[in-house]
């Protein structure tokens, strides 16, 4: 069969003799494996970003009250029952780094970036598997960096997950030293990670496309993927520079970003940006790849404009590089630069918009199976909507001077991250369980969760777009200091209590996702009667994925084709009309 | 809980707000739009025994359609805020005729600094007082607005004001009251521990009362020196 060399590494370990349980399962090369450790790990930060939530909602809503469990805290963080200023900035800071590094972000692009893109292109495994497993252990050592910082003298990084310099770069600021310094280490670190991987990505997308597998028979989540990685090769070197410079500013006395011996403070903020706002779609572009497989399984239907689709990918990621000035609007930046990037940031409806309107089209005159994947991906819809036209709201530069800072912002990127990226992760994963651990989800429960988490969701964070357009400013330890704050004192109690029921409702998923993985009822080779490659080989894959690479007849779609009986027709399955791909194979 | 803007007291209040409701429409439809859509096709189209969906891949007029409502919709959108943006914010935005005062930020206190008899800044006659901006109702007034240390941001929520203050540079700000009162002012911009408590107020006074408040404090200041 016309394929290339596959890796070195899947040959050896996939047919060969049996390998040790630690290279197996946890020195392992192999994608699948590598893609349920990212798993595991980023599910661990997703918790513990949730729970310096709850400590951040606990302050808010009751800024007075001694803090529940507390006692647990060194006296340097909580005193007397009452969490101190200086822990709180510290816990706003790591909220953010951790739902953006080590949840979000590996969630989306370490876990399924790994475990589809091979399955998905029809590839044995990456084509640098050594380099891929060493892209996980890399991001533990970051990992632990970062977490080392709350147990340092000081405590962690109290300059908010954006770092904005002087405020970063000089410990007289904020008092911590190490620990701002473990936070730059960290990110460095993470971003070798970021680099290790999304350059196997790339490579593997080009190199390694089954027979037949063509770019536009390419699934839209590995497209997403695909365009993912080359945002994280572009704009991570720039976080990592920057993040280098900036701990030079704390460790050896330069001033890059110290104002007093000449250096420029906003420098940092449009390196920051810079990469920021390319991050931003990183973190949502696989989301929205996912969602559209997702979506086309659940109604039974093409994705309407494909094709639409996969160039509205390219825009996204191509406008990303050219807005990120609007975060910087109230900066002090040259307000001449405030017109052009409004208008650039203001054409990203457009693409956003084409994609809306396509899942909306793909649903249209469906025969919608509303199984729990479905379900996550339509709410998916509905909130990353309510994120997207919450933006044109910034995007504006007058509107922005008054609710910029705000909780109007902090509204917004939760509708983005949690209402989009988390809701599409919450459809992955009910998506692929069954492949990744060989036994379903329990449907019952995962209807449960969908609905309490939604409803909380909502409850949670529709409110904090009131918040902001009555001025609360965000990372703010007491909003009781103000007058004009005082009447938002029950809102910010029932936001409070929302998000502890949303954090609760959190329970139903984790134990859904670990007793299923014991007694969940056994899956099929395709469960959700779906089209793509990794429904063509046993769940859980075997190492190598399958005994052959299979050829590719067709695009990733063709559900309810009037050409079969049957509602979906495999990318895999040859009809009788069906010619082979050409000797050369996955032209182009 | 509701979607209006608390009432705003400075000449350019209105105009920010009035695209602010402008946005608040357009996106009002379009997410009625969007969510009674989705809603309406989960409602309609539910799976049903022995139909099959509807095999189409799309339709060319279907995506012209929804690229171009929004490329045009978003234009007008920001050709409007680009000129409330240079009435703002622009270059030379504050009229030549405003009056002058300095406001410098630090950890976690604003610092106004006044001009005195002379009118001018960085004079021997300048006084300062802590967390007191006091300034005339219906007079423009530009502040120079500075911090000795970190970035903070200067915001009065009731003028419809913020600029961040950048060490190292000086930034102007104009705005002008259109009624009397006492407003608060907030650090936007995270800036240490005291960072939420970092309060002050700008008064703003009628005219008579302002020329009455500045002849006492000038006084005050001289026989201090
Ligand atoms: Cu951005
Ligand atoms: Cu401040």
């Amino acid at each position: 069969m016309a394929t290339s060399a596959p890796p070195i590494d899947a040959v050896h370990a996939g047919h060969g003799h049996e390998l040790s349980f630690i290279r197996k399962y946890i020195f392992s090369t192999d994608h699948k494996i590598i893609g349920v450790q990212f798993l595991l790990l980023s599910l661990v930060g997703l918790f513990l970003g949730g729970m310096m939530a709850m400590a951040i909602r606990w302050q808010l809503g009751f800024p007075e009250g001694s803090m529940p469990l507390g006692g647990i805290f060194p006296e340097t963080m909580v005193s007397g029952g009452v969490m101190l200023p200086e822990f709180y900035n510290s816990l706003v800071t790591m909220h953010g780094t951790f739902m953006v590094f080590f949840a979000v972000m590996p969630l989306l692009v370490g876990v399924f970036g790994n475990y589809l893109i091979p399955l998905k292109i029809g590839a044995e495994d990456m084509a640098f598997p050594r380099i891929n497993m060493w892209s996980f252990w890399v991001a533990v050592i970051g990992t632990v960096i970062m977490m080392a910082g709350f147990w340092v003298e000081g405590g962690h990084s109290q300059a908010g997950w954006t770092q904005y310099a002087p405020l970063s770069a000089d410990p007289q600021w904020t008092g911590v030293a190490t620990g701002q310094q473990l936070w730059l280490l960290s990110i460095a670190v993470l971003g070798l990670s970021s680099i290790l991987g999304a350059t196997n990505y790339i490579t593997t997308v080009v190199n390694l496309r089954a027979p037949g597998m063509t770019w536009f028979r390419l699934p839209l989540s590995i497209w997403s993927l695909f365009i993912t990685a080359i945002l994280v090769v572009l704009a991570i070197p720039i976080l990592s520079g920057a993040a280098i410079m900036l701990f030079f500013d704390q460790t050896i006395g330069t001033s890059f970003f110290n104002a007093t011996a000449g250096g420029q403070p906003i420098l940092w903020q449009h390196l920051f940006w810079y990469f920021g706002h390319p991050e931003v779609y990183i973190l949502i572009l696989p989301a929205m790849g996912m969602v559209s497989e997702v979506i086309a399984n659940g109604s039974r239907k093409p994705i309407f404009g494909y094709h639409s689709m996969v160039y509205a990918i390219i825009a996204i990621a191509f406008l990303g590089w050219i807005v990120w000035g609007h975060h910087m609007f109230q900066s002090g930046m040259n307000p001449t630069l405030g017109m052009t990037f409004m208008i650039s940031t203001m054409f990203i409806a457009v693409p956003s918009a084409i994609k809306v309107f396509n899942w909306m089209g793909t649903m249209w005159r469906g025969n919608l199976t509303l199984h729990v994947p479905m379900l996550n991906a339509i709410a998916f819809v509905a909130m990353f909507v309510i994120g997207g036209l919450s933006g044109v709201y910034m995007a504006s530069t007058p509107v922005d001077i008054y609710i910029h800072d705000t909780y109007f912002i902090v509204a917004h990127i939760h509708y983005v991250l949690f209402g989009g990226s988390l809701f599409a992760l919450f459809a992955a994963i009910t998506f692929w369980y069954p492949k990744m651990f060989g036994r379903m989800m329990s449907e019952a429960w995962g209807r449960v969760h969908f609905a309490l988490t939604f409803v909380f969701f909502n409850l949670t964070f529709w409110p904090m777009h009131y918040l902001g357009l009555q001025g609360h400013m965000r990372r703010i330890y007491d909003p009781s200091q103000y007058e004009f704050l005082q009447h938002l004192s029950g809102t910010n109690r029932f936001v409070t209590i929302s998000a502890f029921l949303l954090m609760v409702s959190q329970v139903i998923f984790a134990a859904n996702f670990i007793l299923s993985w014991f007694y969940g009822k056994k899956a099929s080779e395709n469960p959700w009667n779906d089209n793509g490659l990794e429904w063509s080989t046993p769940s859980p894959p075997p190492h190598g994925n399958w005994p052959d690479v299979p050829t590719v007849y067709r695009g990733p779609y063709e559900f309810s084709s009037p050409e079969v009986e049957e509602d979906f027709l495999p990318q895999h399955q040859k009809l009788p009309g069906d010619l082979e791909p050409e000797a050369a194979g996955r032209g182009s | 809980m509701n979607w209006l803007l608390p009432p705003g007291n400075s000449t350019f209040a209105g105009d920010i707000d009035f695209i602010y409701y402008v946005i608040l429409v357009i996106t009002g439809i379009a997410f009625v739009i969007v969510e009674f859509g989705l809603l309406w096709f989960v409602i309609r189209y539910r799976r049903r025994p022995g139909r099959k969906a509807y095999y189409t891949h799309g339709s060319m007029k279907a995506e012209v359609i929804w690229t171009a409502i929004p490329a045009v919709t978003v234009v007008v959108i920001g050709v409007m805020s680009g000129g409330v943006w240079n009435q703002v914010k622009g270059r030379n935005a504050a009229p030549a005729d405003a009056m002058v005062f300095g406001l410098t930020a630090k950890q976690f206190e604003w610092n106004a600094t006044y001009t005195g008899a002379d009118g001018r800044l960085g004079t021997a006659d300048d006084f300062v007082v802590r967390n007191q901006l006091h300034v005339p109702v219906d007079q423009p007034v530009l502040i120079k607005l500075a911090t000795e240390d970190v970035i903070h941001s200067f915001f009065v929520p009731n003028l419809r004001v913020k600029q961040d203050a950048l060490p190292g540079k000086t930034i102007d700000v104009w705005f002008e009251a259109t009624e009397p009162g006492e407003f608060e002012i907030a650090c936007a911009e995270l800036c240490g521990l005291g960072h939420y408590r970092m309060r002050a107020f700008v008064t703003v006074h009628t005219a008579d009362d302002f020329a009455r408040w500045m002849a006492e404090q000038t006084a005050a200041a001289a026989a201090g020196e």
